[in-house]
């Protein structure tokens, strides 16, 4: 046993719920230190940790919800946005987080970002995307590469992929950020501006799914996705965000940055100040 | 919040529409929270509170579709609202998934179904009373709903009250299963002095918050207390099977334990939530069983069958859900037939039948004109002679 480092607390214990661990995450995945980013953005923003709000949907990206220590909502597949936009109307002094995946989002729960978003709700909306229905054992879904091989696209992907900062600034949201599971520095400083923002926030984060997408896809395990992230990703704030797409290939560039941040009037239901 | 700038109960003689009254029904049982999606034949609902919430300090948010109402009403619940939507069959059938969510949750709200004509888009303008069994079994798993059954705008106004009692009561989604024609018909509605409507407001944590408090644990009344979000209890809330803590589980015991007490916390109080009108059911031999709209109908039906001499009653139906199984045996006891008048193919008769060895005579119509009182009369008197 001699070398065995014991650690014998962590700066977030606090905010996570130490009963539930260990995760159900795969090794490999992004989705801890993605968490970890918000932790540590809950932690340090203005807003009282007791009014933080989690609302998660489905899927292993709607585990978060279960493992941090705030109330936390694990809501159905695709309605984490309308669940917290009826909290947030309800009470307006909580500050609600939306943590979900890809599919969750933007397949069967499209329809509440697009109009969450044109609404000008004051959310969060954090999106792991790893271009893939992870827990249900690699599906494709609408971030999916054109292509990219899934268990059910066995000859390649044969729709286009969401380009989803160039949706949601399409749609006003007021800051829209491309980070990955590699870049947590980044990550954190734009989950704690996204927090300072009032409004319709959005932040795309890339992980590893080496089980569901990665091996499958010429990619390999989560450190190999890693090391393509370093590789391949630019930091270009600037970005036309219209040719922001992402494919997954070795030789193509993954834009990442803070691209929108932008005011705008932030809904208030009708009856004036609330 | 904002500043009420009217008064939260329009207290007086009114002539009103069904799903107006409805409407000053939730706000008279302290609903401060609508999100919902235009559907015939209930749009009024959602027009009037859209006027009258903002007057009295709450909020109106129209959704882009019912899967999104139904959610936005549970997160709003859990923020301390009373919250409610309305909707019609369609609509209603895409709040199925977030009903459900809210059963497992327990997350009280109030759902007002105006029935129309089904299924699919069927008669989007014209009544029916088809959702009964959809209230039922419309959302996956067992579970024991509740649901009330509005006769009149009066009843539209009172039993709004009631579903918003039922719901903080057994923290559960409660139904308002109103129909067309009692939804656009207009009476004269009383609506009593504040001070005069019995509200109830869902239990609350009787101590601060700590590490060992159990968020699902349920004393004898088998329904928890409830806190609301940011108040520092850092619940965790999922529809996934969940052991006291809230936890998710998939231990088949903790499954059978937690989905026994959703359902037994409704049915071992269900003779406290049943409500029911009988008329002339003490000597009649044929008792017909009504409820909405249809009632008015049935009424006559028996006024005009007892001016015949035949010993006719009616039993009423004010709550559907839990079925009031113990009337209907009780009533086997005296009556020799029963007659089952709806505007659907059957849906009360058949769970009527469940509890009766007398016959029962169906008298239905699958809906998109108001039942009249000759075929239920005719009826009768068949069974009569």
């Amino acid at each position: 046993m001699s070398g065995e480092i014991v650690v014998e607390a962590h700066p977030l214990d606090g905010l996570l719920r130490a009963d539930r661990l260990p995760h159900i995450w795969c090794p490999g995945c992004g989705l801890g230190s993605t968490m970890a980013c918000l932790a540590n953005a809950m932690v340090d923003s203005p807003v009282p940790i007791n009014q933080h709000v989690v609302v998660s949907g489905i899927g292993c990206s709607g585990r978060v919800a279960g493992y941090l220590k705030v109330d936390s909502f694990h809501t159905t597949h695709g309605r984490a946005i309308p669940f917290a936009t009826g909290m947030k109307l309800a009470n307006p002094d909580l500050h609600v987080t939306v943590f979900s995946g890809d599919g969750d989002l933007f397949a069967i729960g499209g329809n509440h970002f697009i109009h969450a978003a044109r609404r000008n709700i004051d959310l969060n909306v954090i999106c792991v995307n790893n271009f893939n229905y992870g827990m249900t054992g690699g599906q494709a879904g609408p971030t999916t590469p054109t292509g990219a091989r899934s268990t059910t696209t066995p000859q390649g992907n044969a729709e286009p992929a969401f380009n989803l900062p160039h949706l949601a600034a399409s749609l006003g949201a007021v800051f829209v950020a491309r980070w990955t599971s590699l870049h947590v520095r980044q990550l954190e400083v734009a989950m704690r501006r996204a927090m300072e923002k009032e409004g319709f926030t959005f932040i795309e984060v890339l992980s590893p799914c080496p089980v569901g997408f990665g091996k499958s896809n010429d990619i390999g395990e989560g450190l190999d996705e890693m090391w393509m992230y370093r590789k391949n990703c630019e930091i270009d704030p600037g970005v036309d965000l219209s040719r922001a797409g992402i494919d997954m290939k070795h030789e193509s560039t993954i834009a990442l940055g803070n691209f929108v941040d932008i005011e705008r009037p932030v809904f208030r239901p009708a009856g004036g100040e609330r | 919040m904002a500043v009420a700038t009217a008064e939260r109960v329009l207290t007086g003689q009114h002539f009103m529409n069904g799903d107006t009254a409805c409407a000053e029904g939730a706000l008279a049982a302290g609903c401060s929270f609508f999100a919902g999606y235009p559907i015939t034949p209930s749009t009024e609902i959602a027009e009037r509170l859209a006027r009258r919430l903002p007057e009295i300090g709450g909020c109106y948010v129209q959704m882009e579709d019912e899967l999104g109402s139904m959610a936005a009403v549970l997160g709003a619940s859990w923020a301390g609202a009373k919250a409610m939507s309305a909707t019609s069959g369609p609509g209603f059938t895409l709040m199925m998934e977030n009903i459900g969510l809210g059963v497992m949750t327990e997350t009280p709200c109030v759902v007002v179904d105006v029935q129309r004509g089904g299924p699919s888009t069927g008669l989007p303008t014209l009544v029916s009373q088809a959702d009964v069994m959809q209230a039922k079994w419309g959302s996956h798993g067992d579970f024991e709903p509740i649901a009330y059954s509005p006769s009149s705008p009066q009843e539209m106004f009172d039993l709004t009250i009631k579903a918003f009692n039922a719901a903080e009561r057994f923290r559960t989604p409660v139904f308002v299963l109103a129909d067309e024609v009692v939804g656009h018909m207009t009476e004269r509605v009383t609506i009593p002095a504040p001070g005069e409507i019995e509200t109830v407001d869902r239990k609350r944590p009787s101590k601060p918050p700590n590490d060992g408090w159990l968020p699902y644990a349920a004393g004898r009344d088998l329904v928890p207390a409830m806190p609301r979000a940011g108040d520092g209890y850092n619940i965790h809330v999922t529809g996934l099977t969940h052991d006291e803590r809230g936890y998710p589980t998939n231990d088949a015991q903790v499954h059978d334990k937690l989905v026994r007490r959703l359902s037994r916390k409704v049915l071992a109080r269900s003779s406290e939530i049943c409500e029911f009108e009988k008329l002339y059911t003490d000597d009649a031999d044929i008792v017909v069983i009504a409820y909405g709209a249809t009632a008015r109908a049935a009424r006559q039906a028996v006024l005009a069958a007892r001016e015949r001499g035949i010993r006719a009653g009616m039993f009423r139906m004010i709550t559907l859900w839990p079925f009031p199984r113990g009337v209907v045996k009780e009533l086997t006891n005296t009556v020799k037939r029963f007659v089952v008048a709806e505007m659907n193919l059957g849906q009360v008769a058949r769970e009527v039948e469940r509890y009766t060895r007398r016959p029962v005579s169906w008298v239905t119509h699958a809906g998109g004109a108001m039942f009249a009182p000759e075929p239920v009369l005719r009826s009768i008197m068949e069974t009569a002679s």
